[in-house]
């Protein structure tokens, strides 16, 4: 059968999120000749509807709907109801993200084998390696066009990476470029090379950067074995008395309550969203939330640790020209507990424009100590820190008493800043200052983390259905038609930005799936 | 920001003549609070313009920029001039006065350096008047895009076809 499919169609994967790890499965399946219904919560957005301006393009893109927060991190104080910026659109974040891709460093498959036990983080094996995941990084890779992979040329850098690369190779740092990054250097895959434009964030309206929704979604759609359903929020997911998901219900465009039956169910609604809608969907079988034997739906929420250092120089830098992640220092990113901490941490060049940078260079401050930095804008050069946090139990998603504009409880995100993650940032604070003052800055000002932007952990992966919620595939241990495809089946976090694993992640389980399916296992 | 025509015409002299000086930047008239040097004049339509004068001195003084005129702070300010906002502001700046009579000053307009009308917003920092006005003025003032270009920020780059030929790597000083 083809698209667009009966919601009476049982015989449909339903996928529950458009972006990284749903937008991604969907094509894959696709191509693979499976029929895919993918339910979306957001509209649809292609480049020529992406718009140059901070706060403007927040509006059109970003996840609005309301959430909590609570713990001692400092976003639940400044942002109290935006603990993550994240889009909701066909495509997800993909829209928004940098395009830094990179491959876990093998040891970080087996952060608890490597680190040892650390005294209140919940560490972790994955029950996959780095040489099980070697031909999936190779596929995306290839699928993402990544910068210096595949002979791909790396981008030029621009005002921000010079100032950085130069500081960096003076303090002796030398694995220092221009980053793997999903952004074409030359035209690629019916794609146009990066314009430097500087608004990657905002969506690339010139289509260099990857994102799902002009790649691999309408290429799943042209197969006629993708329908995508936009304005399509997913309310709960349905099960029979065996205890297998028989389909979703969800709000459509008119905000109508619909019903899509499914043959296996796919959830990709990113970290905060996928178990919300586990423990939203909770029932008499599973009074805990679909696929919570463990208890662990919702838990070890990891964000990486991160923050920002921004420098001020004598003369002008204007770092918001050209790609906003314009390269990357990876020598801190080793396992190198003489530093004081386990695990490590990347540092890559950072823009915000000058209404982003008022509200994220340190929120709440005002008086002439924080007007002066913003003064010298123009002189500023910026970087940002992201490094492996540690798992911890309490850090984590539930329901709140709060409820969207359906009526379902939205989440309350609880975080609190580990005594590794803190050590870790500080120590990169302090390089990162000395990347900058090594070219002379007047001043450096170690930025707090700003609302998540990697949201991680709290649908885990784990070898044995005690520790965690899904399997090597991201099969729910407890019902054998339940999948988590998106960056909540991460066991740990790594130092790496995430996507690119996401996505190695997702072609893998589409072949998983599809192999599964055409074997009648599913 | 809502300049009237009726304000516009009027010379220097006339608007200055028809209003009385506030604190050291401001002629206030009966319905409009106007610069000193007349360069820009905004007309009230719900809130006193001695209130209006005070929130504009407020909104500087949290986010001082010596190159940053007047008018773009009133801009920032000027939503609060609507019979919704009237009691929220109107009570709040009469807060800020009592605030300042208690700490010697006549009014926060009569307390002519910048560190001691710091030091009276300090002193109500944390009230949710003070903390509004603030997280307002963060959109308010920094996303007026007249304000970008006098931080050297460009804005918008698409329809100029990006920085690649426009200087994405110009940096001349490494
Ligand atoms: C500013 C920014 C910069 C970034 N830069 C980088 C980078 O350089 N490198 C990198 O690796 N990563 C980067 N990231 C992170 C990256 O974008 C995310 O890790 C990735 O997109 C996550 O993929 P996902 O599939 O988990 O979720 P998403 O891509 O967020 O997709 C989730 C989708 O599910 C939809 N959804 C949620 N709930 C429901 C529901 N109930 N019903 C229907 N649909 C639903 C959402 O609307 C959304 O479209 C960046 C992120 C941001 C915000
Ligand atoms: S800088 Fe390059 S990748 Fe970023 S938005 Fe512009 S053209 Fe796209």
């Amino acid at each position: 059968m083809a698209a667009p499919f009966d919601r009476n169609d049982d015989s449909v994967v339903v996928i529950i999120g458009t972006g990284a790890g749903g937008g991604v499965l969907a094509n894959e399946l696709a191509q693979k000749g499976v029929s895919v219904v993918a339910l979306e919560a957001g509209g649809r957005y292609l480049p020529e509807d992406y718009i140059n301006d901070e706060w403007e393009s927040f509006g059109q893109l970003a996840w609005l709907d309301p959430r909590t927060t609570s713990g001692d991190w400092r976003v639940a104080k400044d942002f109290s109801g935006l603990p993550a910026w994240i889009v909701k659109a066909v495509g997800g974040t993909t829209t928004h993200w940098a395009g830094a891709s990179i491959r876990f460093q093998p040891h970080e498959w087996k952060a608890l084998s490597t680190y040892g036990a650390v005294e209140g983080a919940n560490l972790l094996d994955w029950p996959i390696d780095a040489d099980e995941m070697a031909p999936w990084y190779d596929l995306a890779e290839k699928k993402l066009g990544v910068t210096l992979t595949n002979n791909l040329p790396g981008l030029p850098g621009n005002n921000n990476y010079k100032v950085f690369e130069a500081g960096a190779k003076k303090l002796g740092y030398t694995e220092v470029h221009t980053g793997r990054m999903a952004i074409n250097a030359v035209d690629n895959d019916d794609r146009m090379a990066c314009q430097q434009t500087g608004f990657c964030f905002q969506g690339c309206k010139w289509g260099a950067k990857w994102s799902a929704a002009y790649t691999d979604i309408p290429r799943g759609e042209a197969t006629g074995n993708l329908e995508v359903r936009e304005r399509a929020h997913v309310a709960r997911i349905l099960h029979d008395d065996s205890g297998r998901v028989t389909g979703v219900e969800y709000f459509d465009a008119d905000g109508a309550l619909q019903m899509q039956r499914a043959k296996v169910v796919c959830v990709a609604g990113n970290s905060f969203e996928s178990p919300r809608l586990l423990l939203n969907s909770a029932s008499s079988m599973f009074p805990d939330g679909l696929a919570n034997s463990s208890g662990q739906v919702g838990r070890n929420y990891m964000r990486h640790t991160t923050g920002s250092v921004y420098a001020t120089f004598e003369k002008p830098v204007r770092m918001w020209r050209g790609t906003t992640m314009a390269g990357i220092v990876q020598d801190e990113a080793r396992h190198d507990p003489s530093r004081g901490f386990v695990g490590g941490y990347e540092l890559e060049t950072l823009s915000l424009g000058l209404p982003f940078m008022a509200a994220f260079l340190d929120p709440g401050a005002w008086g002439r100590e924080f007007t002066t930095a913003l003064d010298s804008y123009e002189n500023m050069a910026g970087m940002w820190i992201v490094g492996e946090d540690m798992p911890q139990e309490s850090n984590r998603v539930t329901l709140s008493d709060t409820e969207d504009q359906f009526g379902l409880k939205v989440v309350n995100v609880n975080f609190s800043d580990h005594a590794n993650d803190i050590a870790m940032r500080n120590h990169a604070y302090k390089q990162g200052a000395a990347i900058y003052d090594a070219m002379g800055a007047t001043r450096t000002m170690p930025t707090p983390p700003y609302p998540s932007t990697h949201n991680l952990g709290t649908n885990r992966m784990s070898e044995r259905p005690e520790d965690g919620v899904v399997d090597r595939n991201g099969r729910a241990h407890d019902v054998p038609n339940l999948f988590v495809s998106d960056g909540s089946q991460f066991t740990t976090g790594a130092a790496e930005n995430p996507t690119l694993t996401i996505v190695a992640l997702a072609i893998r389980q589409a072949d998983h799936i599809a192999g599964e399916l055409s074997r009648g296992n599913l | 920001m809502q300049e009237t025509l009726s304000l516009r015409t009027l010379t220097r002299r006339q608007l200055l003549s028809r209003g009385v000086a506030a604190g050291a930047g401001f002629v206030v008239g009966a319905t409009f609070v106007a610069g000193r040097d007349a360069a820009w004049a905004t007309e009230m339509n719900a809130l006193k313009p001695d209130t209006m004068a005070t929130l504009i001195q407020m909104a500087r003084d949290i986010y001082p920029h010596d190159k940053v005129g007047d008018q773009y702070y009133a801009a920032a300010v000027k939503g609060y001039d609507v019979p919704d906002e009237v009691d929220f502001a109107e009570d709040g700046i009469e807060m800020l006065n009592a605030k300042a009579g208690e700490m010697g000053f006549g009014q926060y307009l009569d307390a002519g350096w910048e560190a001691e009308r710091v030091g009276i917003l300090r002193a109500i920092e944390d009230t949710p008047f003070f903390q509004r006005i603030r997280g307002g003025l963060v959109t308010g003032l920094y996303n007026q895009k007249a304000v970008w270009p006098i931080f050297g920020y460009e804005g918008e780059s698409y329809s100029q076809g990006g920085y690649i030929m426009r200087g994405f790597d110009d940096i001349s000083w490494i």
